[in-house]
């Protein structure tokens, strides 16, 4: 329960935080630090010097001016909960903000952080994968921006570079006939996803024109559930299809790696998911009505 | 009494200090010169220790001293086991305080570091070069007690601590032959982890040139460890004061005398300079003692109308890898002696084999005992009603022990001080609306909703107890408590006792009952406790008996200056004591209540003395010492209405009514505060909480990210009434309230998802309910059918 030593240096730009992590390899960047630090005190990473860019300013902030929601790495999971642009424009991501563990931790963490660290029982992964957010990354070439679907590589595991900073978050706006939900089977200790299920649809007429539903907690990435979407799209938004749709989740989660713990068995967590997938998109399709 | 103050919800004096931050813990403490402690522990639950290099750590940056096993040997005695279990067989394993050359569980201590900061003792830690020689290890009971499992203790055959058994009544055998009817069950009650707020905590601080130390210590019962570590640890026990400051909770697991406090104190004593350790969270879940860990084989035989004729009962006891100090006591005298609960049972018998196992030591845990046995009986007589045919409220109707107002004994050996449990029970169906429930549920299933409805009618034993019994039980001391009430010339009290409460808000009802025996203002009444240089002997908080045991000698003290005040009164009212009344405060002569004393103007005149009787001593001031005749019988009727998600095997927790009867209550939002805390551990236990072990002894659910405690949000509005049937024996009449709501609730909710699964066809599932395990029954049912 005690961090091993480190370095401590405070980054002012992204250009300094960036630099830093050039002269220190084996660094770590600090945002809210609620994934960095219990792993700090429980010993189960040592780095050589921790960079906090959390005061940062320009990482922080929704603008909901542009095409899409654009979310600073920085901003806390409490901002993005209270945005009501994100709870209007993007739901999924707002409902997925405001059950990460509890206000204290929503209060420092930091959506950036969060998907940095890419804890697979994390909410938030599943959620921007489904609404097809794009990772501003800024590195040594400059900026590119790398989808959501090919930046969570898998457990612990994103598209970052050594050196590269995670900068913004671009988060697609629902548009006319399109609305996302997020359904969570939270584990009762630590508050992250055993099982959670996002879902964005599209309805006309009341017949499903997309659907994209993603689940978190039972792979080490997000896992993309194309039975359950294929089974949607063209058909009438009725109960009995959600529900019929719905279990077909499993097939999607015909791997070999689903995680499974003593709370809660890969088994299980599998064989059951479809409840939340059923919760998500019943949500979803409520809110386009 | 003054109705004003005994039995006023007033507000917890306690509490501004608490949620202001103000509050001084033993971590809170600085003192000059002061070093800090960190211990090194086994990460083996089985091994033997090859050899041990503590040179690098030695040489570390402000480490100060590395000790070892080699260099505590003959300076640290073991840690003491304190309840000599009488004709029991009991072997109590040497627990040394740093393992001698064995390692018996992940958490046992293997070095200590002191250094001048905490950060440098814990870096210092993973200087220390351990060679281990892993054993293979038992981590469950019942498997410990099985032909070649690994062996614990060279010395101890079996693993076994102790076999001791519970015989009252009829002939068991002949009660089952003849029963017309015979219901089974296996029973894992799981292995539970305390979350005090507060980690353990010692700061050790010896004065060389006067061989005096003083120990800052979170314990529930200072006295106790003053005696146990002038054993331990050589220091007399008059030049040994230890000081509980605010304690910041513990549920039982800071009853033990614990190996790192010694070391600590060792630690003081060799350097000459105040040691402080404080343990981390992570040492907590290892190494502070756990609770339950019982696999239970039980069976009730019944007439075919459901009256109970016999209880016969296997318990297997994980009792850790050594005896916590007090721990022998727990699974049989406050565990078998309960098994005839709210019951009239003519026949029981219960075999319990203490066993030693490679896990952290186990030891009371709210409730201690009593909620596995109260949970055994409750699952016992709903397994009865399923089988009678008959509503669960029913079979408990016909077997409850009839109303009784003074004393009433059960097979086991107790005397029951009084109970109406049939008044507790109708008391709840009324409020809770029992047959709107039941038909609630049967309309539920009919659209494929499953409610389930969980009874749990409860008896415990408190008030720990007549000292006489401690003395039969093996209790290596007294049970009796003791208080000092003073009065300043002033009139204000000054009150000094020996229980240790640490969050249980007795400053405020001990003030209450000073209040009520004396006519003064709980405000004017100082409540000290916690430190042994300033309080009377005694034997601490535990078992529901600081406000049974200690309020009585409190009530009996102040009883004794209410009598001196009389003779005082008397004399200056120029009047003969037979002729003075008292009342609220006040004394006068029969008849003229016009002119009276009050019981200040009485302390001012002892205080200064200036015209007293004749023979009576200055002062106002009496010590009382109050040794109860028998235990405290509280009990109550728990109802718990939870729905399942079959498809998912999720439970929800929608209602929890609840009636208990702790005889007049002091104060009843303090009663109503311990009664929500009690319940919903107790409900932890049905629904979340679960220490586990993987096969190599390895602590699985090791953090606050892993064990699962009951959080508000999960949990529905408690519903609290109360019945009140005053104990025969006690001078106030009251019965402990601490651990009711624990002892009554695991059973009630379980019972309640078992219900709700009824027509699924599922029979067991083992605790916690988590909602994999109820998928599984689920499925395992459907299989079956």
């Amino acid at each position: 329960m005690f961090a091993p030593e480190f370095d401590y240096y405070r980054a002012g730009s992204v250009a300094e935080a960036r630099e830093l992590l050039g002269q220190h390899p084996d660094s770590k960047l600090l945002a809210g630090g609620h994934s960095l630090i219990p792993i700090l005190k429980l010993r189960l990473a040592a780095p050589s010097a921790l960079i906090d860019i959390g005061r940062i300013d320009s990482l922080r902030g929704i603008d909901s001016g542009g095409m899409g929601i654009s979310i600073g790495a920085l901003t806390t999971h409490a901002e993005i909960a209270a945005s009501d642009e994100v709870r209007s424009m993007a739901t999924a991501l707002s409902e997925a903000a405001g059950q990460i563990g509890d206000p204290a931790v929503r209060n420092r963490g930091t959506i950036g952080g969060n998907v940095a660290h890419a804890d697979p029982a994390s909410d938030l992964p599943a959620v921007l994968t489904c609404l097809g957010a794009e990772f501003v990354i800024e590195g040594s070439g400059g900026k590119r921006e790398v989808p959501a679907s090919e930046f969570f590589e898998g457990l612990m595991t994103t598209a970052l570079g050594e050196d590269e900073v995670l900068a913004t978050i671009e988060v697609p706006k629902s548009q006319n006939g399109e609305a996302s939900a997020y359904s969570k089977f939270a584990h009762p200790a630590s508050r992250y996803s055993v099982i959670g299920a996002a879902a964005k649809v599209g309805l006309s007429e009341g017949v499903f024109t997309s659907a994209r539903v993603v689940l978190g907690g039972l792979a080490p990435a997000p896992v993309r559930a194309e039975a359950v979407e294929n089974a949607l799209v063209g058909q009438a938004a009725t109960t009995e299809l959600i529900a019929e749709a719905s279990r077909k989740t499993g097939e999607s989660l015909a791997v070999d790696d689903l995680l499974g713990d003593v709370y809660a068995s890969a088994e299980y967590r599998k064989a059951s998911a479809h409840a939340w997938v059923r919760g998500a998109l019943t949500a979803a399709v409520a809110r386009v009505r | 009494m003054s109705a004003s103050t005994f039995g006023s919800g007033i507000r917890r004096r306690e509490d501004p200090r608490l949620i202001t931050g103000s509050a001084s813990y033993t971590d809170d403490i600085v003192l000059p010169g002061m070093l800090h402690a960190a211990m090194l522990r086994s990460p083996y639950a089985h091994a033997r220790i090859a050899s041990i290099d503590t040179s690098a750590a030695e040489a570390a940056s402000g480490v100060v001293a590395v000790y070892t096993g080699a260099d505590t040997e003959g300076e640290i005695a073991p840690a003491p086991c304190a309840w000599l279990l009488p004709n029991s067989g009991l072997t109590i394993a040497d627990y040394h305080c740093v393992a001698k050359d064995t390692v018996r569980y992940v958490g046992d201590i293997v070095a200590v570091v002191v250094a001048e900061s905490r950060y440098q003792a814990y870096d210092a830690l993973d200087l220390i070069d351990v060679d281990y020689d892993p054993l293979d290890p038992v981590v469950e009971p019942k498997k410990s007690a099985a032909d070649g499992a690994p062996q614990l203790h060279a010395e101890i055959e079996g693993n076994q601590a102790f076999h001791w058994t519970v015989t009252g009544g009829g002939d068991i055998d002949e009660a089952f032959e003849s029963a017309d009817v015979v219901v089974k069950e296996k029973i894992v009650q799981q292995r539970l982890i305390p979350n005090a707020m507060e980690t353990r905590a010692a700061l050790a601080s010896y004065t060389p040139a006067t061989g005096e130390l003083t120990l800052w210590n979170t314990t529930q019962n200072p006295h106790i460890v003053r005696f146990l570590c002038s054993l331990v640890i050589g220091v007399p026990e008059d030049r040994l004061r230890v000081i509980a400051p605010e304690v910041g909770g513990g549920f039982g697991s800071k009853i033990a005398v614990y190996p790192a406090d010694f070391i600590t104190v060792f630690c003081s004593k060799k350097l000459g300079v105040p040691v402080k350790w404080v343990e981390t969270r992570s040492e907590n879940y290892q190494a502070t003692t756990h609770g339950r860990d019982h696999v239970q084989e039980i069976e009730l035989a019944a007439t075919a109308e459901g009256k109970i004729v016999g209880l016969r009962a296997t318990v297997w006891a994980g009792m850790g890898a050594y005896l916590s100090t007090a721990a022998p006591g727990i699974p049989t005298i406050l565990h078998g002696l309960m098994l005839s609960g709210v019951y009239d049972i003519p026949a029981i018998h219960e075999d319990v084999y203490g066993l030693y196992t490679n896990t952290t030591p186990v030891e009371a845990y709210r409730g201690a005992g009593r909620p596995e046995a109260t949970f055994m009986v409750e699952r016992l007589v709903d397994l009865l009603a399923a089988k009678t045919g008959k509503d669960p409220a029913d079979v408990r109707r016909l077997n409850f022990i009839p109303k009784f107002d003074d004393g009433h004994d059960v097979v086991t050996g107790l005397t029951y001080d009084s109970g109406d449990y049939d008044g507790a029970l109708d008391k709840l169906l009324d409020k809770a609306g029992y047959s709107e429930l039941r038909a609630e549920q049967a309309a539920g299933r009919e659209s494929g909703r499953y409610i389930g409805l969980g009874l749990s009618t409860y008896v415990e034993i408190c008030g720990l107890g007549p000292s006489q019994v401690a003395g039969a039980i093996g209790f290596q001391g007294g049970l009796w408590e003791s208080a000092i009430l003073r009065f300043h010339p002033s009139g204000k009290v000054h009150v000094m006792i020996g229980a240790s409460p640490h969050g249980q808000g007795e400053e405020t009802t001990f003030a209450q009952i000073v209040a009520g025996e004396l006519g003064v203002s709980p405000e004017d009444v100082k409540v000290v406790h916690g430190d042994t240089d300033n309080t009377p002997m005694g034997w601490g908080t535990y078992g529901s008996r600081t406000t049974a045991v200690g309020g009585a000698a409190l009530a009996v003290a102040a009883r004794k200056i209410r009598d001196k005040a009389k003779i005082i009164a008397a004399h200056l009212l120029e009047a003969a004591v037979e002729d003075m009344e008292y009342e609220d405060g006040k004394f006068f002569v029969k008849g003229s209540p016009d002119s009276s004393k009050t019981i200040q103007d009485i302390a001012l005149m002892a205080n200064v003395a200036w015209d007293m009787p004749e023979g009576v001593e200055a002062g106002l001031e009496a010590t009382s010492f109050y040794d109860p005749p028998n235990f405290v019988f509280p009990y109550g009727a728990h109802l718990a209405v939870v729905e399942v998600e079959p498809e998912t095997g999720h439970v929800s927790l929608r209602r929890y009514v609840a009636v208990d009867d702790c005889g007049p209550q002091i104060n009843p939002m303090i009663v109503e505060g311990q009664v929500h805390g009690g319940i919903v551990q107790g409900i932890g236990q049905a629904l979340w909480e679960e220490g586990v072990y993987d096969e190599d002894g390895q602590l699985l659910t090791g953090t606050m990210l892993d064990y699962a405690l009951p959080r508000a949000d999960l949990l529905p509005d408690i519903e609290v009434h109360s019945t009140v049937t005053p104990s025969p024996h006690h001078p106030l009449g009251v019965k402990g309230i601490g651990e009711a709501g624990t002892i009554a609730s695991t059973a009630a909710v379980y019972n309640a998802v078992i219900d709700a699964l009824e027509p699924l066809g599922v029979e067991g599932v083992n605790m916690p309910l988590t909602p994999e395990r109820v998928w599984r029954a689920i499925q395992e049912a459907n299989g079956r059918n």
